[in-house]
């Protein structure tokens, strides 16, 4: 949600949306607070197949979700609709629900803390005016520059999307914000066959606007993904230092940043939760959440509740410096929202979480990264990284693909293999962070990371 | 919810440029949630969902578009940007016919959720709470989740399908923390069923005790407590009755999808009537088991669920499919088309993935294996289907030793490749049982879906632990 003044005229844009949230917030009864959030959104995304359009889907939603507190009862209801009756009925429905909620002392909504918004550039007009044929026309040119990359490749799916969304919130603490924004991406799926053997591989752009993409790019590496693992054998278990590819890297942090959450931290369910301050990474190792920043896909200007998107070092010269909170678990913590509120929408309550994660990068590319290993593994890909962690324990591990390293070069591909630690050591065990930062359709960017004694577990 | 005529002059809207098959998905669905954690109820949500999806194919190319608006104006202009998506020319008129289908309760439900008052939810939050924290001082944190849904849902197409269905969710889970001198460890439980609140009714068939379940929780995570690091490498895996079955899921399930077969996307295309599994194993998907989590009246396209054999004693004998899969290869639909809601395409899942009883004795498949693994709950998992290469978290298991279950063993990934292990099952017990209720992801969109298995053992697979 990107935030203009808050003293928005009729007739001018989101006007319909703050009039909806002023209504409801209206309507709050003596000692009640009242939370009302609207949004509305569309998507479009092509699908081409064989040179043809396999679907084209357009889609819009809109609706309204209203938070009610009272005497520090929470609570909630939704709709998907805008439609006058229906919010009506969502307000009596929050409304009953509050009953039924516990007294809770740090329930609450948020207040204005006077943190300025980032201004940036979140809209794009020519986005929004793209035509329906270029679309097309995009997923179709990437489907041919996949195929054109490497003739042992297959296309399961080329992919155009983008979305738009925007949305109004008002609550009678004195937040009132609406804010819009847009954005889109390109996709490719692989298959690369070798007799009886097929490989997959993906590969990605996005931008605030079509002209941003690296379509070359998005198809080169869907193809050497999956050309490059043809062949792969499981490899023997064993310690050793891996090289994780920027999308794993993505993967991981968003992980990592589940630990760093404020909700997780208050109710007692991270295993960082007793350790700000502590050194839990190598001196170069910095982690930001910077939802300020353009070129973050996530990046936005407002957070859930209203409050003004902003940078914030999680992990500072490898000492754990803050978590990320939203207006209930900042209370609760005895500490200010960082702006840290993220909502799936109007069908539910702010949660907490990191909005844009990127580590500030190191200077050498992945190939000079390479060069300099004698032993080791490039995990291109993983799967079931979610499965395999415990977030309160810090117990990690994950099916992963990838190449082996030997003398400084990569060698033979390998899968069917996990690779295991735990969370506390990986972090403190990273002896790299590459140049390479890769901005991704994920909450979490990029980078080529190195991290040394992991065990890997294959035949 | 919306008039026939109305929708037969839908479909004819949709079919104006020319396309060759229309659909209407309509749903209104209310939920309602609650949330408790650390003894605290923390809020209860009520939500409505109401809308409709129309699909218009035209050759190989589906338009799709919704609305929140089930107006006849709200309903033709999602029609026409549906028809306008799948076509850029064309023209013609065509008018539908429908044919009602008489509605089909494979779910007989008693009480509908909504009939039930919000603070018998709490209640039954707080009944599972206090049974957790009874089972031990080191359970240091409880919270638990509640959901239930009331869907009613109209499918109607070109071909003359006019189908309804009205379906019942209720789920319940909960997640225990217990804290040792080894630090805390977690478990996890859960219930799901597509009856009524009846489910709670212990003279119900399909009772379900909600207490045992946060027993079961709370023992996961002490039983942790004193486990050690999962070992590395590759062993027998032994897979107690109705904790694994997602493994079919992962293993084969996805790869008898018709959409990843037709485009040469699964390691099981071109593979019917050939052996690939053990001759053990006999796989069903099926969509009509009463109450189960994946079960339904009709699918999303309006086809009758079915029970599909998959593969009947270790030879593949048919894929799953969809409307437009199923058209392509010129055949029926087998129940299989589903989607999220009605903001989403359908497209080829799983209903209730079931692998049959096997004649071996529980007991004697642990007896039987010298060293491996004994996994009491598998956790969530992923696959490639072009590969084959699936992975899952292991949430509680121990080591065999000598033929007898030993020492619990921390969190750790279990990873194959989906038809070696389906070759690799060598012992197969008779205590079939449903597993727990999950959610499937494809495509960005989830679907309820339910599995069950026998107790089984897999000759060799990889344990991705930490220990050497
Ligand atoms: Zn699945």
């Amino acid at each position: 949600m990107s935030a203009t003044d808050t003293t928005v005229a009729s007739g001018e844009l989101g006007a319909d949306l703050l009039a909806i949230v002023d209504r409801v917030v209206a309507q709050a009864k003596p000692g009640e607070q009242v939370e009302a959030f609207v949004s509305r959104g569309g998507d479009t995304e092509v699908r081409v197949y064989q040179g043809e359009v396999e679907h084209f889907v357009s889609a819009q939603a809109e609706g309204i979700g209203i938070r009610i507190i009272s005497d520090g009862r929470t609570g909630f209801a939704y709709a998907g609709t805008l439609d006058e009756a229906a919010i009506a009925e969502v307000l009596a429905e929050a409304r009953d629900n509050v009953q039924f909620g516990t007294v809770d002392e740090w329930a609450g909504l948020a207040e204005p803390d006077g943190v300025a918004q980032t201004a940036q550039a979140l809209w794009s007009d020519e986005l929004a005016g793209y035509a329906t044929d270029r679309k097309i026309e995009l997923a179709k040119e990437l489907e041919r520059l996949t195929l054109g990359a490497d003739s042992r490749v297959r296309v399961d799916d080329s992919n155009y999307a983008d979305a738009f969304g925007e949305a109004a919130v008002a609550t009678t603490t004195g937040i009132r914000r609406w804010g819009r924004e847009n954005g889109c991406y390109v996709s490719v799926s692989t298959l690369a066959d070798d007799g009886d053997e097929t490989q997959t591989g993906f590969g990605f752009s996005v931008g605030r606007t079509p002209d941003m993409f690296d379509l070359g790019k998005a198809a080169r590496e869907a193809a050497d993904r999956a050309t490059r693992l043809l062949g792969a054998t499981k490899p023997a278990s064993r310690r050793t230092t891996v090289v994780l590819d920027p999308f794993v890297t993505a993967q991981f942090l968003a992980i990592i940043s589940s630990t760093l959450n404020g909700e997780a931290v208050v109710k007692g369910r991270s295993l960082f939760k007793d350790r700000l301050g502590d050194e839990v990474a190598p001196p170069f190792v910095t982690l930001l959440d910077d939802p300020t920043n353009p070129l973050a896909y996530t990046a936005t200007d407002v957070d859930g509740e209203g409050l003004a998107a902003r940078l914030n070092p999680l992990i500072e010269g490898g000492v754990l410096r803050q978590f990320v909170h939203n207006s209930y678990s900042a209370r609760r913590a005895g500490t200010m929202s960082t702006g840290n509120a993220v909502r799936g929408g109007f069908a539910g309550t702010p949660g907490v979480g990191a909005l844009a994660l990127h580590l500030l990068p190191g200077t050498r590319s992945q190939d000079e990264i390479v060069a300099g290993i004698d032993d080791g593994l490039l995990v291109q890909s993983v799967q079931g990284i979610h499965s395999g962690v415990n977030p309160i324990s810090g117990d990690f591990s994950t099916g992963a693909a990838g190449l082996m390293i030997r003398n400084g070069q990569v060698a033979e591909p390998v899968r069917e293999f996990t690779i295991a630690s735990t969370l506390q050591r990986m972090l403190m065990d990273i002896v790299e962070v590459g140049g390479d930062v890769d901005w991704l359709p994920m909450r979490a960017a990029g980078v080529t990371l190195v991290v040394t004694d992991v065990t890997m577990s294959g035949a | 919810m919306i008039d026939q005529d109305v929708i037969e002059r839908t479909l004819g809207t949709a079919l104006r440029t020319g396309a060759d098959f229309a659909e209407i998905y309509a749903e209104d669905k209310r939920n309602t949630s609650v949330g408790l954690d650390d003894g605290r109820v923390e809020q209860v949500t009520s939500g409505r969902d109401r809308g409709a999806g129309i699909r218009v194919i035209k050759g190989e190319t589906t338009g799709f578009a919704h609305t929140s608006d089930l107006s006849e104006t709200g309903l033709a202009a999602a029609a026409s940007a549906a028809a306008e998506a799948a076509s850029r020319g064309g023209g013609g008129v065509r008018t539908v016919a429908l044919t009602p289908a008489e509605r089909r309760a494979v779910n007989e439900v008693q009480q509908y959720p909504e009939t039930i008052g919000k603070t018998a939810k709490v209640e039954l939050l707080q009944r599972i709470d206090a049974a957790a924290r009874a089972a031990g001082t080191e359970i240091v944190q409880v919270s638990a989740g509640y959901a239930d849904s009331r869907k009613r849902v109209l499918v109607a197409n070109s071909d003359g399908l006019l189908a309804v269905d009205d379906i019942a969710r209720i789920l319940a889970r909960v997640n225990v923390v217990a804290s040792g001198d080894t630090g805390m460890q977690t478990g996890y439980q859960s219930m799901g069923r597509t009856i009524g609140w009846e489910v709670f009714d212990p003279a119900s068939e399909l009772f379900v005790d909600v207490e045992e379940l946060a027993r079961d929780a709370a023992r996961q995570a002490l039983v942790k407590l004193t486990a050690r690091p999962a070992p590395s490498g590759s062993m027998p895996v032994v897979i107690k009755n109705g904790s694994g079955a997602v493994l079919f899921h992962e293993a084969c399930g996805h790869g008898l999808e018709a959409d990843h077969i037709q485009k040469g996307a699964s390691v099981y295309a071109g593979k019917v009537g050939e052996l690939v599994a053990s001759p053990l194993v006999t796989l069903v998907d099926d969509g009509t088991m009463a109450g189960e989590w994946g079960t339904l009246a009709i699918d999303d396209e309006g086809h009758p669920t079915q029970r599909n054999v998959l593969i009947q004693d270790g030879v593949l004998t048919d894929y799953m499919w969809d409307h437009i899969r199923a058209r392509k290869e010129g055949r029926g639909p087998s129940g299989n088309g589903r989607r999220q809601s009605y903001m989403h395409l359908p497209m080829v899942r799983m209903t209730n993935t079931i692998v049959l009883d096997g004649h071996d004795e529980p007991d004697d498949i642990v007896a039987n294996t010298e060293r491996g693994v004994y996994v009491a709950e598998l956790g969530g998992g992923s696959v490639n289907t072009a590969s084959g290469d699936f992975v899952f978290g292991m949430r509680e298991a121990y080591l065999i030793e000598d033929g007898r279950i030993t020492e619990p063993l921390r969190e750790g990934n279990l990873i194959g490749n989906g038809p070696q292990v389906l070759r690799d099952i060598d012992m197969l017990g008779n205590d079939f049982m449903m597993g727990n209720p999950g959610t499937c992801g494809k495509d960005g969109q989830g679907v309820p879906v339910g599995d069950g298995q026998p107790t089984l053992r897999v000759k060799q697979m990889t344990i991705g632990g930490t220990a050497s």
